[in-house]
């Protein structure tokens, strides 16, 4: 009979290559069927539609980053409108100077310079919106990792409206 | 009680209450706050030093403050508190109202936002069952451990509260102050006399 240690390290054995090669086999299908981003809880507080689309949200020193790609194939999508608004060093989240919006380039990647956000409401986060026609409307409402952070990122995939 | 003792408890108490909430006021959070935001900010930090000495005033354990003395005092501390919650969720919600709708609606996605409101209902249950104790003539014995199990509620809720949330209060005190805050609870609690 199994000596009751050795199938306790079996076990852990088959755990651990299952841990392993399950998530990357999971990878592999969503590759090619990418599913579309849902809308986080809290994301669209104090979202003011219609940000205008600036090359900096106020004096800059902090920047926020991210990708847009359409579900299913995964194509990056150019030209698409995000807004973004945050708590930071110059003002309030409900603060239309704290608002602003910014277009993906050829890669559907974003960057968009704005003031060091810091926490309020007990965690120091940033929101994002897409909202315009083509696709379905997204908010996003990232946490950093650190306060310290320079910089923030936040993924869209998005699904055709 | 000896008078170096007697001196060595109020100067804790003394330091334990005074220290966060000038060490908050050296937050630079604060630089980038509203009158407003700010004045919600620390009616919580004072809601928190008031904990320490409820359970403590409800059981008679402040040194020097007798019996009746701390009795009234344990009343008017907690209708304090329950006007401090109230500050502190009004200028919350002036800040940003639908942050604070959805805390009220436990749909945030902060979980301390959660034991904050279960707090303030805990809180709000605990004084009502004082102030209906004497229309529905509830047994001494019923009214006073429902109040206990919600006050009990009210402490362990508004520590984990503050623990999760990063603002205006130091790190060090906050944790000092957590601390004492449950201690107190438990004290009290095992050292009963009305």
């Amino acid at each position: 009979m199994f000596d009751p240690n050795r199938r306790r390290q079996l076990l852990a054995l088959t755990g651990a290559a299952l841990t392993a090669v399950v998530p990357g086999l999971m990878t592999q299908v969503r590759a090619s069927d990418l599913v579309p981003t849902r809308s986080m809880r809290g994301g669209s507080n104090n979202y003011l539609p219609n940000a205008p689309i600036v090359k900096r949200i106020g004096e800059g020193g902090f920047w926020m980053t991210g990708t847009v790609r359409r579900a299913g194939d995964g194509a990056p999508l150019e030209g698409q409108r995000i807004q973004i608004w945050a708590h930071t060093t110059e003002g309030h989240e409900r603060d239309p100077h704290s608002h602003g919006a910014t277009l993906t380039d050829t890669n559907g990647e974003f960057r968009l310079e704005m003031p060091q956000i810091v926490p309020a409401f007990g965690q120091a986060h940033g929101h994002l919106a897409y909202d315009s026609d083509d696709f379905e409307t997204i908010f996003l409402r990232p946490v950093m990792s650190s306060p310290k952070d320079k910089t923030l990122s936040a993924h869209f995939v998005l699904k055709p409206a | 009680m000896p008078r170096y003792q007697f001196l060595f408890v109020w100067l804790c108490l003394f330091l334990v209450s005074v220290l966060p909430v000038i060490a908050a006021g050296f937050s630079p959070l604060l630089a980038w706050r509203q009158p407003i935001y700010i004045l919600a900010g620390f009616t919580g930090i004072l809601a928190l030093v008031l904990l320490v000495f409820q359970p403590l005033l409800a059981y008679t354990h402040l040194p020097g403050i007798y019996r009746l003395r701390s009795k009234h005092i344990h009343r008017i501390v907690g209708g304090s508190l329950i006007l401090l919650v109230l500050m502190h969720v009004v200028g919350l919600w002036i800040t940003s109202p639908p942050d604070v709708v959805d805390a009220l609606l436990f749909r945030s996605p902060t979980l301390f936002s959660v034991w904050g409101v279960i707090a303030m209902w805990a809180l709000f249950v605990s004084g009502l069952v004082v102030a209906v104790q004497p229309r529905i003539s509830l047994r001494v014995g019923t009214w006073r451990l429902l109040h206990k199990t919600f006050g009990a509620i009210v402490v362990v809720s508004s520590v984990v509260h503050v623990l999760l949330i990063d603002g205006t209060m130091e790190n060090v005190s906050k944790y000092v102050l957590c601390f004492v805050v449950l201690f107190a609870l438990v004290f009290s609690y095992k050292n009963t006399r009305t």
